[in-house]
């Protein structure tokens, strides 16, 4: 067998005992809606860690924090890992609880829900609805192209005479993009289909240990091939210091300098072209810290968190987060780190002026391991990216489901049969208008969407704060907090080309610190010099004092 | 003891603004992770053991007493 025909075997074995998860888990299924959406409100510590963390971790934990320190240096931790450490925990433990507990006495299955009931308005939920759909969209689209592109490029070579490609020769033989991508979206849709949030609980806690264990499996492998991890990194020390820091110095300058002259003098014995000493900007840094805020308002991390058992369910997930994160990202950011001075056989492992460094991490892997440890590592690529598109399915499937055909088309009066008929409807078409764009807008284009997702996610957290701490709170200061979200986001957004000046900040800062500042301002200001509340509705989120 | 742990994650997020060793790479901890990262490995492990005492000391348990009390499924 080739290397792409193991990679497809890899591949089909492991999303065959993804399929077998998922329809197990489905024997469990009570019928009714509140198990198909929220596991009858039932999952424990250990499920409730790994959903969540496989939720939130895309694959962007694997590919995109080596790809993130190959380009920038093991400063990408700090600003990205080591804040969501901080953050998500926090948010896990002032927000999801008590979203957990308010949802389980008054019986919300979404935010929507919630936020209709807690600031008195209907009109508050058609305003979100859009809002949080189409912020959940693009995140979808990343998981389905990426899934598509990873089939294709790591098959390459494995059926030739069926899959011939003669405009792309690298891909000759490989699994077809839409094929691959098709294949992914079924496995999930089914699982979803058939198991509900139980399904992707157990499909996520599997998926979070493979990729995982495939993380670690694959820094140590890598490190041997390289002649052991001191050696990896006293060769970036070599032609590339400035990715040990966070900061570049003149010396970083100059040893760029030199490598460089050596470089262009013999292309063969100096071996590695050097990259340019790169700098994090420091406000840039600080104000990432708002980036992973935007878990709180996650409509698909608001139904994970209602399915917990009790509050004490979430303890585990609280504690052990920033743990799984460290596990996952500090060997993803060395071997991305190694990657731009690694040298086999006096010849360097990534070329010279690459591209793509997305793709860093799969080089490294195909390169200094086996094809077998590929396979897998393909398996924890899709692992990563299947965990978060499941129960943004579901979630979709369940917001529709929920707030609107239930709420406005039967005024609630849908049978608990009816609703999981409609979820698994919804469910469904979404997988398939899903697939359908990604196949038919095939871009890298909307990768660089998923930060301004994630602004967007994280600048209506002080909507939910607030909601959930502060009794003043109006339901116009809350129609004021997302307009300005939308407004400031749009205006940010054009600024930035749409997205596609990659590095854009804003007064030297990340734009969602701004897009966050106009919705507090809004949101207070508002809530300030509007009727406060009704006391009916104070006693009923903050209790008989709160009134 | 409330005041105290929240304060501490503050403090936490505080010195997560390592500057001091921002342009360092040693000294390389296990012989092979620059200070920087390994001082960031850190801070997760850290943050880990206050959300352990935020768990113990300022646990909402008027959350679930509510729950038992009144709450519905």
């Amino acid at each position: 067998m080739n290397p792409g025909q193991i990679a497809v075997v890899v591949i089909v074995c492991y999303l065959a005992l993804l399929l077998g998860l998922g329809l197990f888990s489905s024997r469990f299924f009570k019928g009714t809606a509140a198990d198909y959406f929220l596991a009858s409100r039932g999952i424990g510590s250990f499920l409730l860690l790994m959903s969540l963390f496989g939720t939130t971790m895309t694959a962007f934990a694997l590919v995109g924090s080596s790809g993130e320190a190959f380009n920038a240096g093991i400063g990408v931790y700090g600003k990205m890992a080591s804040w969501s450490g901080i953050i998500h925990s926090a948010c896990f433990f002032l927000i999801g609880i008590r979203l957990w507990s308010l949802g389980k006495r008054h019986g919300y299955v979404t935010q929507i829900q919630f936020f209709r009931d807690r600031f008195e308005s209907d009109k508050l939920g058609l305003m979100l609805f859009p809002i949080l759909v189409g912020l959940v969209i693009p995140y979808l689209l990343i998981g389905v192209i990426s899934a598509g592109i990873v089939v294709e490029s790591v098959t390459a070579g494995a059926f030739p005479s069926l899959f011939p490609n003669e405009e792309v020769a690298r891909l000759n033989g490989s699994v077809p993009y839409a094929l691959g991508a098709a294949v992914v979206c079924f496995v999930v849709m089914v699982y979803v289909f058939f198991g509900g949030v139980r399904g992707t609980a157990w499909a996520n806690a599997f998926q979070t240990i493979v990729f995982m264990v495939l993380g670690c499996v694959a820094f140590f492998a890598i490190a041997d091939e390289l002649g052991g991890p001191a050696k990896a990194t006293a060769l970036v020390r070599e032609y590339n210091p400035s990715r040990l820091k966070s900061e570049a110095t003149t010396a970083d300058t100059e040893v760029y300098e030199r490598q460089m002259a050596a470089w262009e003098a013999d292309r063969n014995k100096a071996v590695i072209k050097p990259q340019e000493p790169h700098s994090i900007p420091r406000l840039g840094y600080l104000t990432y810290l708002f980036i992973p805020l935007s878990v709180a308002m996650f409509p698909h991390l608001f139904q994970h968190w209602l399915t917990a058992k009790s509050a004490k369910s979430f303890r585990l997930s609280i504690v052990a987060h920033p743990l799984m994160i460290m596990i996952v990202w500090v060997p993803c950011v060395m071997i991305g780190v190694w990657a731009t001075s690694a040298i086999v056989g006096g010849k360097p492992v990534i070329p010279p002026d690459f591209p793509n460094a997305n793709a860093v991490l799969a080089i490294m892997v195909k390169k200094l391991t086996s094809p077998l440890l590929g396979g897998f590592l393909v398996a924890g690529i899709l692992a990563a990216i299947m965990s978060s598109l499941d129960s943004q399915f579901l979630c979709i499937g369940s917001i529709f489901t929920n707030d609107i055909v239930a709420h406005y088309f039967t005024r609630d009066q849908l049978s608990d049969k009816q609703r999981v008929l409609y979820g698994r409807v919804f469910v469904v078409v979404i997988v398939v208008v899903t697939y359908l764009i990604a196949v038919t807008f095939r871009s890298r284009g909307v990768f660089p969407m998923a930060v301004w997702c994630f602004s967007g996610f994280a600048s209506l957290f002080p909507l939910v704060f607030a909601a959930l701490y502060w009794r003043r709170v109006t339901k116009a200061g809350a129609y004021a907090c997302v307009l300005a979200t939308a407004i400031t986001w749009s205006w940010l957004f054009a600024k930035s080309g749409f997205g596609a000046n990659r590095a854009f900040l804003f007064m030297e800062m990340m734009p969602v610190a701004t897009i966050f500042g106009a919705s507090t301002l809004a949101l207070v200001v508002v809530s300030l010099v509007t009727k406060p509340p009704s006391s009916r509705t104070i006693e009923k989120f903050f209790g008989k004092g709160g009134a | 003891m409330r005041r105290l742990v929240f304060g501490l994650i503050v403090v936490l997020a505080v010195l997560h603004q390592d500057y001091w060793w921002w342009d360092s790479i040693d000294p390389l901890v296990l012989g092979f992770i620059p200070i920087g990262l390994a001082y960031h490995a850190g801070v997760s492990v850290v943050a880990a053991l206050l959300w352990a005492m935020a768990i113990k000391y300022c646990w909402p348990d008027h959350l679930e007493d509510d729950m038992e009390s009144g709450g519905t499924t």
